[in-house]
């Protein structure tokens, strides 16, 4: 007999349109790291959701050490050990770092908090695992990164023993993924079982022991990692042989598209400077990556050219015509896309359909809206045609409320709006965040056709992989400075690595 | 056909519409009980007459309810409206109130409009409710002052502004009450005066009923074409469901906010006008410090309603019909004070019903953070 923790036996869910996990057997033995891998849409998140209680499934069996148990909600998981981080996180915005930590665990002595203690514990976590946090920054102040990071601390600091992890290093650096592997295996090693669902092949290769994988619903098989390969992981998933490696052609740059001149930008209480004399441009027909290490001063730069956030100094040209001060709509119209960091916060309006969401840049153009009233006829022609050419996967097609989608579906839906703009610029956060392997190939041939058009895009991207072989230019940001300008086809990405951690500079000029 | 009616039972639609209509059940169930508390013998015949409502007072009773529902149609198209885009506005009473002083001072005062002198009465009824509902609008959208602060106390500088006014301007002192409007501000009957009559001999028993009922009706469909319909329709639900997005999407979320605020005004202040406007048989504003009814039953309206604006015209022509079988409730020997009580608490005990139900929903999908943490709280007692 083998010894599993978790046995999750023909488990199926449905959701009005779609079959989210038919049947699906995964069982996770004691003290595995065992990896979920599928295509955007095939039912991981929903499968890990039965197992924390979040659905209940509509058939199927779920064992704890051998027995049957019951799992209602979360509180029942959490009685049998299981700790989840989300994909998308489940912080308190406007609490502390800290209290998010300890919320619902806070010790208490005569009824006041003993956060002294508290906070010892969670600085002795963070130290132990080199997850850097500001226990008294408020959630709502810190990045995406940092979020993920409080999220790992909270299910540490809970001491559970079957860890769900749902794509944790899509937001993490290449230096905290190999970090989070390190305490992966390490927790491995002390008895607990762990549950990863990651897109990134390496990954897997790198921690897992055994690998389920899933295609849309269904489980086509668990592998041993160690006896198998990337390409045959891909091809399990995908159902057909996926490209890893990108090919492109050599670039050919126009004219300038987008120029930032002196930009800066104060904090709020403006005692630092968030972003410290930028000076860069764009060509028309070039890929221009903005690498460093998350919390730089890539978001606060995004957000500036976007117009999301004030600048203090600095002149921003799109096609030379200076839209500093330009409201938001009047950049979107000029020809500036946007696919942003955060796509629940700024991309998308989670409870509006998708194809509405798929309009939320254009609703107001003649092509949407007559004399004021829209032209649904047109908007759902819209999004069928953006649903079919990018592959966007969901319940009920076009009218799904784009809260029920999957993330990787999101994110689709919000690049094949931003893309379809027909932009002359594109501001690509991350772009490929949380897509499956075959996406990402999608997307990123795509991104290279568009520059083929004589589109400039400025790509941020945090994954190492990405900013080698996707850019033909790289900008190292670094505490709100442009540090140096490198060039892909040379730079080794140790020197890369030197260049973001603030230890390598060059003087460089915009 | 029988596949039919399960998509229908299964369509949100009808999920909504029963949530409704069992709340109404549960408002009855304790009305009913206190009527059982208050006069045991007669509770039945009692809770008879209540469901009755309009009907027992003949055709000019069903003229009543739809006299009745008319401003409430309003101020409950005004909070589900300022819902819809994420913003509760609690300020109607003010808003209304403020429109009817309006109306009521062009309609006395103004008659050298003719003709028209009703039209213009309500237009400054609902530029006046729009201009009460501004200041809570402004300083939401610049300042971030919570529009449910702001708006409460616009309700009481509204009552207590409008109370002085009436005494300097247009004050009926002997009835301490606003003055009779002009016969050219009433707002035309369309004939409903004949047809919602109750005809005793040469006596006419005629309801006070008027066309302000069609105009409420068109107000909702209005409402409804602007949300669903239109491009700034669209923009006010993108504000009210993400504020963020809506601003990455390049709409101007503050104007957004401050216009969605004034809109939710006019409406309210309009249904002042048009309760109003009604001649002598009327209603006339009586000057006590009672903040207006009718601008808190909106909110009733609108919950029952589900923020729909057909759905807030049949809520509060409900909620109108059993105000009204209430009122009847005069014959058996109920006092008057537990009359309103019993209308009132049918009312919100069916929204109150609702809104419960509505915490629930959005506590269970909150759940698994809730349940995450009692766990952990559990947990971490034991590590105490
Ligand atoms: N609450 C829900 N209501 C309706 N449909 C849902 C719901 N949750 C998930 N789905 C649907 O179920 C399918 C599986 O979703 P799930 O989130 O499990 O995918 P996933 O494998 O995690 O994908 P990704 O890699 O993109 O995160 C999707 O098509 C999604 O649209
Ligand atoms: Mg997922």
């Amino acid at each position: 007999m083998e010894d599993y923790v978790v046995e999750m036996l023909h488990i199926t869910k449905e959701f009005p349109g779609i079959r989210a996990n038919d049947d699906i057997t995964l069982q996770l033995r004691r003290g595995e790291i065992h990896a979920l891998l599928g295509e955007n849409g095939a039912g991981k998140s929903t499968l890990m959701s039965v197992l924390f209680g979040l659905y209940q499934p509509d058939s199927g069996e779920i064992k704890k050490d051998g027995e049957t148990v019951r799992i209602d909600d979360p509180n029942d998981a959490n009685a049998l050990g299981i700790g989840m981080v989300h994909q998308h996180f489940k912080l308190v915005h406007n609490f502390t770092v800290l209290q998010n930590i300890v919320l619902g665990v806070e010790s208490t002595r005569h009824g006041l908090l003993k956060m002294d203690q508290a906070r010892k514990r969670v600085l002795a976590l963070s130290e132990q695992y080199g997850l850097r946090v500001e226990p008294d920054a408020l959630i709502s102040d810190i990045t995406v990164g940092m979020q993920q990071r409080v999220e790992i601390l909270k299910m540490l600091y809970r001491d559970n023993d079957i860890l769900i992890f749902d794509e944790p290093t899509a937001v993490l650096t290449p230096q905290e993924i190999d970090m989070l592997m390190e305490i992966m295996r390490g927790l491995a090693k002390e008895g607990k079982s762990i549950l990863f669902i990651t897109h990134k092949l390496n990954e897997i290769m790198a921690v897992a022991d055994r690998c389920t994988v899933l295609q849309r619903g269904r489980c086509i098989g668990t592998v041993d990692v160690k006896d198998t390969t990337r390409e045959e992981l891909s091809r399990m998933m995908v159902g057909r042989p996926v490209e890893l490696e990108l090919k492109k052609n050599e670039a050919h740059p126009g004219e300038t598209a987008l120029e930032v001149r002196g930009l800066s930008m104060w904090n709020r209480n403006r005692r630092k400077k968030l972003l410290d004399n930028i000076n860069f441009h764009v060509r028309k027909g070039e890929i221009v990556c903005l690498a460093g290490i998350d919390g730089n001063g890539q978001s606060e730069l995004i957000y500036a050219l976007a117009g999301l956030r004030p600048i203090d100094e600095g002149t921003i040209l799109l096609s030379g015509q200076d839209i500093t001060r330009a409201s938001v709509r009047k950049r979107n119209d000029s020809g500036l896309a946007h696919i942003p960091e955060d796509r629940h916060k700024d991309g998308l309006v989670l409870d509006y359909t998708l194809e509405e969401n798929l309009v939320l840049k254009r609703y107001h153009t003649p092509a949407f809206q007559k004399h004021g009233f829209l032209d649904f006829r047109a908007i759902r022609e819209n999004a069928e045609r953006l649903i079919d050419a990018y592959d966007v996967r969901s319940g009920q097609g076009a009218a799904t409320t784009v809260r029920s989608m999957s993330g990787g579906n999101q994110q689709k839906a919000i690049i094949a709006r931003e893309v379809d703009t027909g932009s002359e610029v594109l501001l690509a956060v991350q772009p490929t965040r949380g897509l499956d392997v075959g996406a990402i190939e999608n997307i990123q041939r795509e991104l290279l056709n568009l520059r083929d058009q004589g589109r400039a895009i400025l790509l941020v991207s945090l994954e190492l992989e990405e900013v080698m072989s996707l850019p033909d230019r790289i900008l190292v940001i670094y505490e709100g400075q442009i540090v140096a300008e490198l060039d892909p086809k040379t730079v080794t990405s140790q020197e890369l690595g030197l260049y973001m951690a603030g230890s390598k500079r060059e003087e460089v000029v915009g | 056909m029988k596949k039919k009616l399960v998509s229908l039972i299964d369509s949100p639609g009808f999920l909504s519409a029963m949530s409704s209509i069992s709340a109404i059940v549960l408002g009855l169930l304790f009305g009913f009980l206190i009527l059982l508390i208050s006069n045991p013998g007669q509770a039945v015949q009692g809770l008879g007459i209540i469901l009755q409502g309009g009907f027992s007072g003949g055709a000019k009773g069903i003229g009543q309810v739809l006299y009745l529902a008319t401003p409430i149609i309003m101020t409950g198209l005004a909070v589900g409206f300022a819902f819809k885009t994420g913003l509760f506005n609690i300020g109607t009473p003010g808003q209304f109130i403020v429109g009817a002083y309006v109306a009521i001072y062009i309609g006395v005062k103004w008659t050298f409009l003719g003709g028209v002198q009703w039209i213009v009465a309500l237009l400054g009824a609902t530029v006046a409710g729009g201009l009460w509902a501004l200041i809570p609008g402004i300083l939401k959208a610049y300042l971030n002052v919570h529009e449910v602060i702001a708006s409460i106390m616009m309700n009481y500088i509204g009552m207590y502004t409008v109370n002085m006014l009436i005494k300097r301007t247009v004050y009926n002192s002997l009835k301490n009450q606003s003055m009779n409007v002009a016969a050219t501000a009433e707002i035309p009957r369309f004939g409903m005066d004949k047809v919602f009559v109750n005809v005793k001999g040469n006596l006419m028993d005629t309801s006070t009923v008027n066309g302000g009922f069609f105009i409420a009706i068109a107000a909702a469909v209005v409402i409804y074409i602007l949300l669903n319909k239109t491009k700034f329709g669209y923009e006010l639900k993108a504000c009210g469901a993400n504020r963020f997005a809506s601003r990455y999407a390049g709409i101007n979320e503050k104007r957004t906010i401050v216009l969605s605020m004034v809109i939710s005004g006019m409406l309210a202040g309009l249904g002042g006008g048009l309760l109003y406007l009604s001649g002598a048989n009327g209603r006339h504003i009586s000057v006590i410090d009672v903040l207006a009814e009718e601008g808190f039953n909106g909110i009733s309206v609108a919950l029952l309603g589900l923020n729909n604006p057909i759905g807030i015209v049949f809520s509060a022509l409900f909620i109108a019909y059993i105000t009204l079988g209430g009122n009847y409730l005069q014959r058996l020997a109920f006092m008057p004070e537990v009359i309103n009580i019993i209308i009132a608490v049918i009312i919100y005990f069916a929204a109150l019903s609702l809104v419960v139900r509505q915490v629930i929903m959005y506590l269970r999908r909150r759940r698994e953070q809730r349940a995450a943490v009692k766990a952990a709280a559990s947990e971490g007692g034991a590590q105490e």
